[in-house]
């Protein structure tokens, strides 16, 4: 049932005549009485299947497919129609891609995207056109604070989540003096003032905020920087091939063995066997942990390496509680989806049990979570604690907060 | 420049027509399509003034096109001008004001060199707006509303309708291509056409070629951030992109495939490849190696490109106010300055 | 900055200089000689980085990827000269810049279809993946200085070939006066053809190099591109000094701008490059234009 861009043209003007027949059907009567054959329920996926991210696209794909087939691959009743288009993790195309899938296909529900600036795109444009819109990894702030909207919401954290608890967990260990490294770019910058918020008022101080031009990997300079500003400990921000960069770069900088490196758990997810040794000893914090013990977890890793031979992870979570969500609220609704003012109600109200544990939505319609603190162990991000129990995002600046 | 010839003028008001009622007809994907279409058009024509009528080849014009947009986002955000009417001309005056500063460090070189210096010059306010926190960084910035059009509290259109929206940039066009045709037909057009003909006769002729020439960059990018304006208000998004020499790249392209030294040429340009993009897109994931291979055969196969404005066609008459005429050879000018 | 800092980021200045001058020498020459402004010149790069981690995996050994593709790059440049550059030669800049526009797309895109999107890492070769430390709290990797190293091998010999052989002296005298070689008899076309594709294999080096330091993504040749135009705009066209020393100009520019102005990081080579501009429009060793 998986339909990936591109489309033909011709193609792409037929699907629009056939939903369009389909919508006027279901408009005639009232969708219980469409026995026979109930239309398709369209779920527009925005997520990169190329570049940086693509791991991360395909894992919160698979397991968010994966969470609605083990609720009989319907929702409300209805079959479902998976609507991918390949973001590329590319804020420049992020507007025509959604417009693709709003205007172009008629999605009832639009989920992605991995990048932040990709994210801002869809829902500045989800917003105007009333698309409810499910937000399954971007934690840029704004998407749940100022742009926050009935519409949308999230699964996945806001980057100020899993930064503000590790201030003050650096200052209980002592680190009275951090240089920040990471990307100029949204994502970054965001982290970086949530972790300076929580350690500056911990009484922590950060000596200095190095920012990299995105995507750049040459940490070089940078590091003869820190090497000379010698202060306790280094909070840093990276993903991806990026995070085995730095990580390796730093390891060989030797600047491992004198300043010991905290990041949000990014930097250690899916990065720690390309890392090897390099990895070892870096604490970070995270709303999930593969190693979480708990049955449910347990279930899901097990499924979701049966089903796609890839180990979970953090994004697989995030997929996969979308699916939860969905399944939710079409439920509340039997597989209306003309009812949009009760399923955002229902979603708004869902309480999730997420392999990551209990999950609800804050007023601004951002998980309400527990952020763990883990230390790299053997290539091993292991939970030694819980750096913030339920933790919300403050919403500032959202009208609904 | 020539008048219009009458079938080609026909053809225009056909298309025009055209475009005017296109909306009626077909589903929003497409209206927002063709808004895209005439944003790259007027961004292209706009660069036609440069590189097919004043012969200055310029490989970084997508930084006014960009410069636009952000300044749009910056009016509307940090200094809290919503209405059309204040920042359309705040934005394309700034425009033209940046490109007035720009160009006078560029048209310094010429040839090879301006190429490169346009080019850097653009990469800089890419970088400007990719590593400025201000600007929004690698995501850009986002506009909260569309620019209202009100008089005396009443709404005359309003800009958040698509299809209203479509209508305005179609506007935009038609004004920047009749605005062109202005300037062309002026006796500073004229100018503009010896100079591409042969610089050094007239700069012998006693006019001071680099400030027309440096005008000229001022008046195209003034065009090229009309585009960025209405390019910014059309999804209510900027971002680097916007500045990228892949930006610059592609208007290249369309103003040399539709036909240089046209004005018309590069909107027909614009709209063809915006449409084989979306077409060709949906057929192969590699598409650009078709445009790729296409654009080196026309520059293998058809020497002038499709439809230039013939280098050998400088049979005007160039009289200085007042003064007597002065014939010019049908002769390229000699390329200054480039070894 | 202490003057240790100082000294490290300075090595780090001069190691990026060196890299730079290996991609910025071949436009020059390309330009000063062929008359051709290049801009798949990048493209390069990026073949040569994309080959050295295709071969790295085949062939489990840097070096013995580097041997392989230094060839195949020269084989490739020497066919695309002979199937698009040639006729450009003639041809104003416009076109030039046109034709090379679209190779930049056609090697995007074979570049997609043979190795797909993905950021691929290249590890360092076991011999020198160590680092020297240097103080307490630092070290520097040995990688680093072989980048270095193997530059200055490269910028020597082509001192030497430029100034001592005879092929030297054609591109020299190909430099200066393009029309006075061709009239001296010599085949200037087998000249033109040998130039860019050395050209080509300098700048591919170059990527090879800087592939286990930068990774291998799609897009590198388009940065390192015009960071090089600024380094041919700064030294002058056509000027193999003028690259070297626009080169290690830009190394120290960019180093130290990452360090003092941070957030204006990428921007000030560009400021640089207007600065000099404004000084001397045809650049630091250029032949003041006519």
């Amino acid at each position: 049932m998986t339909k990936s861009f591109p489309t033909t043209r011709r193609r792409f003007l037929s699907a629009a005549a056939r939903a369009a027949g389909a919508g006027a059907a279901v408009s005639l009567l009232p969708a219980p009485f469409v026995l026979a054959q109930p239309a398709k329920v369209k779920v527009g996926i925005l997520l990169p299947y190329t570049g940086t991210y693509a791991s991360l696209g395909h894992n919160i794909t698979d397991a968010m497919i994966m969470a609605i087939e083990e609720a009989g691959g319907t929702l409300g009743g209805r079959p479902v129609e998976y609507v991918k288009v390949d973001s590329e993790a590319d804020p420049a195309k992020a507007a025509n891609n959604t417009n693709k899938l709003i205007f172009g296909e008629k999605v009832d529900f639009l989920t992605g995207p991995v990048h932040s600036g990709v994210a801002m795109a869809m829902v500045k444009i989800a917003r105007e056109e009333g698309t409810i819109t499910i937000v399954s990894n971007a934690g840029a702030n704004s998407v749940t604070r100022q742009m926050c909207a009935p519409n949308v919401f999230r699964t996945s954290f806001t980057n100020w989540q899993n930064c503000f608890p590790m201030g003050p967990e650096m200052m209980k260990r002592g680190h009275k003096k951090t240089v920040s490294i990471t990307w100029n770019y949204a994502a970054g910058q965001e982290m970086i003032s949530a972790f300076k918020e929580g350690y500056v008022k911990a009484g922590g101080q950060v000596v200095k905020e190095i920012l990299l031009p995105f995507p750049n990997i040459e940490f070089q300079a940078h590091l003869t920087e820190i090497a000379g500003l010698k202060p306790d400990a280094v909070f840093t921000f990276f993903s991806g091939g990026g995070a085995v960069k730095f990580m390796k770069d730093y390891h060989a900088s030797g600047l491992r063995k004198s300043i010991p490196l905290f990041a949000p758990g990014f930097l250690t997810d899916g990065t720690l066997e390309a890392a090897g040794e390099a990895g070892e000893g870096i604490v970070t914090t995270l709303h999930y942990a593969e190693s979480l013990d708990t049955p449910l977890n347990k279930r899901f890793t097990a499924a979701f390496k049966q089903k796609t031979k890839r180990a979970a992870d953090v994004f697989a979570v995030q997929g996969y509680d979308t699916g939860q969500l969905l399944i939710h609220a079409m439920k509340a609704v039997k597989g209306d989806t003309k009812a949009k003012k009760e399923i955002i109600t229902a979603m708004a109200a869902a309480k999730l049990d997420s392999p990551r544990g209990t999950m609800t939505f804050s007023k601004s319609h951002n998980p309400v979570q527990d952020i763990y603190l883990r230390e790299v162990r053997k290539r091993d991000n292991v939970v030694i604690g819980v750096a913030h129990k339920a933790l919300a995002d403050p919403g500032t600046g959202c009208g609904m907060a | 420049m020539r008048p219009l010839s009458r079938p080609l003028l026909v053809a225009l008001i056909a298309a025009l027509a055209l475009l005017a009622v296109f909306p009626q007809f077909v589903e929003r994907y497409y209206v927002q399509l063709a808004t895209k279409m005439m944003v790259m058009a007027i961004f292209a024509l706009s660069l036609d003034l440069l590189v097919g009528y004043t012969r200055l080849v310029s490989l970084g014009h997508a930084a006014f096109f960009g410069l636009a947009g952000y300044a749009l986002a910056i009016l509307q955000r940090d200094l809290g001008f919503v209405s059309l009417w204040t920042t359309l001309p705040l934005t394309v005056g700034f425009t033209a004001l940046v490109a007035l500063l720009l160009g006078a460090l560029a048209i310094r070189t010429s040839g090879i060199y301006f190429i490169m210096v346009t080019l850097a010059i653009a990469q800089m306010l890419y970088y400007f707006a990719n590593d400025t926190k201000w600007l929004g960084g690698s995501d850009g910035m986002f506009l909260d509303a569309k620019p209202t059009a009100e008089i005396f509290g009443l709404q005359l259109f309003d800009l958040k309708n698509r299809v209203t929206f479509y209508y305005f940039a179609l506007g935009a066009l038609v004004t920047s291509f009749l605005l062109g045709r202005m300037v062309l037909a002026s006796l500073f057009g004229r100018v503009i056409d010896a100079i591409r003909c042969n610089e050094p006769r007239t700069r012998a002729l006693g006019f001071t070629t680099w400030r027309y020439k440096l005008a000229m960059f001022a008046i195209a990018g003034a065009l090229a951030g009309l585009a960025g304006y209405v390019g910014a208000a059309q999804d209510g998004i900027v971002n680097p992109a916007f500045l990228s020499w892949h930006q610059s790249g592609q208007a290249l392209v369309i103003v040399i495939l539709g036909g240089m030294g046209t004005l018309y040429g590069p909107v027909v340009g614009a709209f063809a490849l915006i449409v084989l993009e979306d077409v060709a897109a949906g057929l192969t994931e590699h598409w650009l190696l078709f445009i790729g291979l296409f654009v080196i055969a026309v520059v293998l196969f058809l020497p002038r490109g499709i439809a230039s404005l013939p280098l050998a066609g400088c049979v005007g008459r160039l009289r200085k106010r007042g003064g007597g005429a002065a014939p010019l050879p049908e002769r390229r000018a000699a390329e200054a300055g480039d070894d | 900055m202490d003057v240790s800092s100082f000294l490290v980021q300075s090595l780090n200045s001069v190691q990026y200089g060196f890299l730079l001058f290996l991609v910025a020498s071949g436009l020059t020459l390309i330009f000063g000689i062929l008359g051709v402004i290049n801009l798949a010149h990048g493209s390069f790069f990026m073949i040569g980085a994309y080959l050295a981690h295709w071969l790295q995996l085949k062939t489990g050994n840097l070096f013995v990827a580097i041997a392989l593709g230094l060839p195949l790059s020269f084989l490739l440049g020497l066919a695309v000269e002979r199937l698009a550059i040639r006729f450009l030669y003639a041809r104003d800049h416009l076109y030039q810049v046109l034709l090379t526009y679209g190779l930049i797309l056609i090697f995007n895109e074979l570049q997609r279809i043979l190795w797909g999107n993905d950021v691929h890492g290249v590890p360092i070769p076991a011999v020198l993946d160590a680092s020297v430390p240097l103080n307490e709290t630092q070290s520097y990797p040995v990688y680093r200085f072989f980048i270095s190293l193997a530059c200055i091998g490269v910028a020597a010999a082509m001192y030497f070939v430029i100034h001592r052989t005879k092929l030297g002296m054609l591109i020299r005298a190909g430099a200066a006066n393009r029309e006075m070689v061709e009239l001296l008899g010599f085949r200037v076309n087998r000249l033109y053809a040998l130039v860019f594709a050395l050209g080509a294999a300098l700048t591919a080096f170059a990527g090879m190099l800087s592939a286990p330091v930068n990774s291998v993504y799609p897009g590198m040749g388009e940065h390192i591109l015009i960071i090089s135009f600024v380094v041919v705009v700064i030294g002058g066209l056509g000027s193999i000094q003028g690259a070297f020393v626009g080169a290690m100009l830009i190394g120290f520019v960019d180093t130290f701008g990452k360090v003092f102005v941070p957030e204006a990081a990428s921007l000030s080579v560009y400021a640089f490059m207007a600065a000099v501009l404004l000084w001397r429009p045809q650049g630091l060793f250029g032949a003041r234009p006519a």
